[in-house]
Protein backbone atom coordinates (compact mmCIF):
# COMPACT_ATOMS: atom_id res chain seq x y z
CA UNK A 1 0.00 0.00 0.00
CA UNK A 2 1.98 3.07 -0.91
CA UNK A 3 1.63 6.06 1.16
CA UNK A 4 -0.99 8.42 -0.02
CA UNK A 5 -0.03 11.70 -1.86
CA UNK A 6 -0.41 14.28 1.21
CA UNK A 7 2.58 11.94 3.32
CA UNK A 8 4.57 12.00 -0.17
CA UNK A 9 4.17 15.78 -1.08
CA UNK A 10 4.91 16.44 3.27
CA UNK A 11 8.01 14.11 2.83
CA UNK A 12 9.18 16.04 -0.07
CA UNK A 13 8.80 19.52 0.76
CA UNK A 14 10.41 18.36 5.00
CA UNK A 15 13.10 17.53 2.90
CA UNK A 16 13.41 20.44 0.67
CA UNK A 17 12.91 22.75 3.77
CA UNK A 18 16.66 21.80 4.70
CA UNK A 19 19.81 23.51 2.62
CA UNK A 20 22.26 20.18 2.81
CA UNK A 21 19.35 18.22 1.69
CA UNK A 22 18.45 20.42 -0.92
CA UNK A 23 22.58 20.02 -1.77
CA UNK A 24 22.14 16.52 -2.12
CA UNK A 25 19.16 15.93 -4.03
CA UNK A 26 20.42 18.59 -6.15
CA UNK A 27 23.98 16.66 -6.81
CA UNK A 28 22.24 13.43 -7.30
CA UNK A 29 19.96 15.01 -9.98
CA UNK A 30 22.83 16.81 -12.01
CA UNK A 31 25.57 14.52 -11.85
CA UNK A 32 23.82 10.96 -11.05
CA UNK A 33 24.17 8.26 -8.25
CA UNK A 34 27.19 8.99 -5.75
CA UNK A 35 28.33 7.56 -2.62
CA UNK A 36 28.59 9.74 0.72
CA UNK A 37 32.05 9.88 0.30
CA UNK A 38 31.54 11.32 -3.27
CA UNK A 39 29.24 13.95 -2.00
CA UNK A 40 31.14 14.84 0.75
CA UNK A 41 34.28 15.70 -1.56
CA UNK A 42 31.74 17.76 -3.93
CA UNK A 43 29.64 19.83 -0.95
CA UNK A 44 30.47 21.98 2.10
CA UNK A 45 29.31 19.17 3.74
CA UNK A 46 30.97 16.49 6.74
CA UNK A 47 30.47 12.88 5.24
CA UNK A 48 29.18 12.37 8.55
CA UNK A 49 26.19 14.73 8.07
CA UNK A 50 25.77 13.32 4.72
CA UNK A 51 25.21 10.11 5.96
CA UNK A 52 22.52 11.08 7.86
CA UNK A 53 20.72 13.03 5.75
CA UNK A 54 20.89 10.20 2.95
CA UNK A 55 19.52 7.70 5.84
CA UNK A 56 16.32 10.47 6.05
CA UNK A 57 16.06 11.03 2.16
CA UNK A 58 16.33 6.99 2.06
CA UNK A 59 13.51 6.22 4.30
CA UNK A 60 11.52 9.29 2.83
CA UNK A 61 11.76 7.31 -0.69
CA UNK A 62 13.67 10.23 -2.11
CA UNK A 63 16.75 8.37 -2.90
CA UNK A 64 17.28 4.65 -3.20
CA UNK A 65 20.32 3.00 -1.87
CA UNK A 66 22.34 0.52 -4.70
CA UNK A 67 23.54 -2.66 -3.73
CA UNK A 68 27.10 -2.27 -3.82
CA UNK A 69 30.86 -3.41 -1.59
CA UNK A 70 30.52 -2.47 1.53
CA UNK A 71 31.08 1.65 1.97
CA UNK A 72 30.76 1.93 -1.71
CA UNK A 73 26.92 2.20 -1.05
CA UNK A 74 25.43 4.58 -3.86
CA UNK A 75 22.31 6.25 -3.79
CA UNK A 76 19.87 7.38 -6.13
CA UNK A 77 17.58 10.30 -6.73
CA UNK A 78 13.86 8.67 -6.85
CA UNK A 79 11.46 11.12 -8.49
CA UNK A 80 8.00 9.84 -8.37
CA UNK A 81 7.44 11.79 -5.19
CA UNK A 82 8.59 14.61 -6.85
CA UNK A 83 6.37 14.22 -8.86
CA UNK A 84 3.71 14.19 -6.61
CA UNK A 85 4.69 17.51 -4.88
CA UNK A 86 4.74 19.11 -8.17
CA UNK A 87 0.81 18.25 -8.49
CA UNK A 88 0.31 20.16 -5.33
CA UNK A 89 2.12 23.14 -6.65
CA UNK A 90 0.25 22.74 -9.89
CA UNK A 91 -2.77 23.42 -8.12
CA UNK A 92 -1.08 26.25 -6.11
CA UNK A 93 0.22 27.80 -8.93
CA UNK A 94 -2.38 27.77 -11.39
CA UNK A 95 -3.76 31.35 -11.91
CA UNK A 96 -7.97 31.30 -12.31
CA UNK A 97 -8.30 35.37 -10.56
CA UNK A 98 -5.92 37.19 -13.44
CA UNK A 99 -7.44 35.55 -16.35
CA UNK A 100 -10.92 35.85 -15.21
CA UNK A 101 -10.35 39.59 -14.21
CA UNK A 102 -8.97 39.49 -17.87
CA UNK A 103 -12.02 38.86 -19.64
CA UNK A 104 -14.81 40.93 -17.31
CA UNK A 105 -12.14 43.95 -18.66
CA UNK A 106 -12.04 42.48 -22.25
CA UNK A 107 -15.84 41.85 -21.83
CA UNK A 108 -16.56 45.62 -20.68
CA UNK A 109 -14.57 47.58 -22.96
CA UNK A 110 -16.76 46.08 -25.62
CA UNK A 111 -19.89 48.22 -25.46
CA UNK A 112 -22.57 45.55 -27.06
CA UNK A 113 -20.55 44.18 -29.81
CA UNK A 114 -19.33 40.64 -29.76
CA UNK A 115 -16.51 39.60 -28.03
CA UNK A 116 -14.46 38.72 -30.96
CA UNK A 117 -14.30 42.51 -31.68
CA UNK A 118 -10.40 43.36 -31.77
CA UNK A 119 -10.74 47.14 -31.79
CA UNK A 120 -9.99 47.16 -27.90
CA UNK A 121 -6.93 44.99 -28.68
CA UNK A 122 -3.67 46.69 -28.54
CA UNK B 1 -7.52 17.85 3.06
CA UNK B 2 -4.56 19.81 2.07
CA UNK B 3 -4.42 18.54 -1.14
CA UNK B 4 -6.47 20.56 -3.33
CA UNK B 5 -7.89 18.33 -6.04
CA UNK B 6 -10.42 20.93 -8.22
CA UNK B 7 -10.28 24.56 -8.40
CA UNK B 8 -13.43 26.85 -8.80
CA UNK B 9 -14.17 30.41 -9.19
CA UNK B 10 -17.36 31.82 -10.24
CA UNK B 11 -18.00 35.72 -11.55
CA UNK B 12 -20.51 38.14 -12.99
CA UNK B 13 -20.33 39.26 -16.27
CA UNK B 14 -21.93 41.89 -17.96
CA UNK B 15 -22.92 40.30 -21.02
CA UNK B 16 -25.73 37.96 -21.90
CA UNK B 17 -24.34 34.18 -22.22
CA UNK B 18 -24.07 34.18 -26.24
CA UNK B 19 -21.02 37.21 -25.75
CA UNK B 20 -19.26 35.08 -23.12
CA UNK B 21 -19.39 32.03 -25.73
CA UNK B 22 -17.39 33.94 -28.07
CA UNK B 23 -14.99 35.06 -25.89
CA UNK B 24 -14.26 31.55 -24.38
CA UNK B 25 -14.57 29.42 -27.16
CA UNK B 26 -13.15 30.88 -31.16
CA UNK B 27 -9.57 32.54 -31.66
CA UNK B 28 -10.53 36.04 -31.24
CA UNK B 29 -12.20 35.90 -27.86
CA UNK B 30 -9.37 33.95 -26.41
CA UNK B 31 -6.83 35.76 -27.92
CA UNK B 32 -8.22 39.07 -26.05
CA UNK B 33 -7.85 37.69 -22.86
CA UNK B 34 -5.97 34.45 -22.03
CA UNK B 35 -3.48 33.67 -24.63
CA UNK B 36 -1.57 35.86 -27.04
CA UNK B 37 -2.00 33.51 -29.88
CA UNK B 38 -4.92 31.01 -30.15
CA UNK B 39 -5.89 27.99 -32.55
CA UNK B 40 -9.36 26.24 -31.54
CA UNK B 41 -11.09 23.51 -33.39
CA UNK B 42 -14.50 23.98 -31.39
CA UNK B 43 -15.40 20.39 -31.19
CA UNK B 44 -15.08 17.44 -29.07
CA UNK B 45 -12.21 15.48 -29.94
CA UNK B 46 -10.93 18.89 -30.91
CA UNK B 47 -7.24 20.70 -30.45
CA UNK B 48 -6.17 24.13 -29.48
CA UNK B 49 -3.04 25.87 -29.11
CA UNK B 50 -2.36 28.72 -26.58
CA UNK B 51 0.65 30.50 -26.87
CA UNK B 52 2.15 33.34 -24.96
CA UNK B 53 4.70 36.04 -25.53
CA UNK B 54 6.79 34.85 -22.60
CA UNK B 55 7.41 31.53 -24.83
CA UNK B 56 4.97 29.21 -22.61
CA UNK B 57 2.39 27.06 -24.90
CA UNK B 58 -0.93 25.20 -23.91
CA UNK B 59 -2.27 22.13 -25.73
CA UNK B 60 -5.68 22.09 -25.27
CA UNK B 61 -8.14 19.33 -26.18
CA UNK B 62 -11.93 19.76 -26.38
CA UNK B 63 -14.43 17.87 -24.62
CA UNK B 64 -17.15 19.25 -24.54
CA UNK B 65 -19.10 21.82 -26.78
CA UNK B 66 -22.70 22.66 -25.80
CA UNK B 67 -23.35 26.09 -26.70
CA UNK B 68 -24.07 28.67 -25.12
CA UNK B 69 -23.82 26.76 -21.98
CA UNK B 70 -20.93 24.19 -21.52
CA UNK B 71 -17.21 24.65 -22.60
CA UNK B 72 -15.06 21.84 -21.30
CA UNK B 73 -11.38 21.04 -22.28
CA UNK B 74 -8.23 19.31 -21.04
CA UNK B 75 -4.58 20.39 -20.55
CA UNK B 76 -1.53 19.34 -19.09
CA UNK B 77 -0.64 20.02 -15.07
CA UNK B 78 0.86 23.29 -15.73
CA UNK B 79 4.14 22.88 -13.95
CA UNK B 80 4.73 19.42 -14.61
CA UNK B 81 7.17 18.43 -17.27
CA UNK B 82 6.23 18.25 -20.79
CA UNK B 83 6.07 14.58 -20.95
CA UNK B 84 3.84 13.74 -18.27
CA UNK B 85 0.78 12.32 -19.25
CA UNK B 86 -1.62 13.34 -16.43
CA UNK B 87 -3.92 16.26 -17.38
CA UNK B 88 -6.27 18.28 -15.71
CA UNK B 89 -10.30 18.93 -16.79
CA UNK B 90 -11.41 22.27 -17.00
CA UNK B 91 -15.07 23.23 -17.44
CA UNK B 92 -16.82 26.68 -18.10
CA UNK B 93 -20.02 26.89 -17.01
CA UNK B 94 -22.56 29.93 -18.56
CA UNK B 95 -25.56 30.58 -16.89
CA UNK B 96 -28.35 33.75 -17.78
CA UNK B 97 -28.35 36.19 -14.67
CA UNK B 98 -30.71 38.83 -15.62
CA UNK B 99 -29.43 40.39 -18.57
CA UNK B 100 -25.95 39.29 -17.85
CA UNK B 101 -23.79 35.98 -17.32
CA UNK B 102 -22.94 33.74 -14.09
CA UNK B 103 -19.51 32.10 -15.51
CA UNK B 104 -18.31 29.40 -13.54
CA UNK B 105 -14.95 27.27 -13.82
CA UNK B 106 -14.12 24.24 -12.33
CA UNK B 107 -10.44 23.10 -12.89
CA UNK B 108 -10.35 19.36 -11.83
CA UNK B 109 -7.67 16.73 -11.69
CA UNK B 110 -4.44 17.89 -9.92
CA UNK B 111 -4.72 15.06 -7.48
CA UNK B 112 -5.31 12.47 -9.79
CA UNK B 113 -3.23 9.18 -9.38
CA UNK B 114 -4.85 6.08 -8.39
CA UNK B 115 -2.54 3.76 -6.60
CA UNK B 116 -1.76 1.86 -9.48
CA UNK B 117 -0.29 4.46 -11.22
CA UNK B 118 1.68 6.07 -8.29
CA UNK B 119 2.36 2.53 -8.55
CA UNK B 120 4.03 2.42 -11.78
CA UNK B 121 5.34 6.09 -11.91
CA UNK B 122 7.43 5.00 -8.74
CA UNK B 123 8.96 1.56 -10.19
CA UNK B 124 8.89 3.07 -13.80
CA UNK B 125 10.65 6.14 -12.62
CA UNK B 126 13.42 4.77 -10.16
CA UNK B 127 15.26 3.26 -13.85
CA UNK B 128 14.32 6.10 -15.51
CA UNK B 129 17.46 7.35 -17.44
CA UNK B 130 19.74 4.58 -16.42
CA UNK B 131 17.47 1.96 -18.38
CA UNK B 132 16.99 4.19 -21.21
CA UNK B 133 20.87 4.65 -21.64
CA UNK B 134 21.39 1.00 -21.26
CA UNK B 135 19.34 0.57 -24.65
CA UNK B 136 20.92 3.52 -26.20
CA UNK B 137 24.09 1.63 -25.87
CA UNK B 138 22.52 -1.59 -26.67
CA UNK B 139 21.23 -0.02 -29.85
CA UNK B 140 24.70 1.58 -30.86
CA UNK B 141 26.23 -1.78 -30.32
CA UNK B 142 23.81 -3.61 -32.73
CA UNK B 143 24.79 -1.06 -35.28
Amino acid sequence: MPPDNETVAEQVFVALADPSRRAILAALAAEGPATATDLAGRLPITRQAIAKHLALLAEAGLVTAQPGERRRVRYRLRSAPMQVAQQFLAALARDWDGPLEALKDHLGKAPHGPATTRSTKP
Amino acid sequence: MAFPDRIERAVEIAHPPATVWAALTTAEGLAAWFGDEVTIDLRPGGTARMTWTSGFTADMRVERVEEPAVFGFTWHIYGLPEDDPRRTYVEFTLEPAGTGTRLTVVESGFAQLPDDAYRKAYDGNSDGWAKELGELVAYLDAA
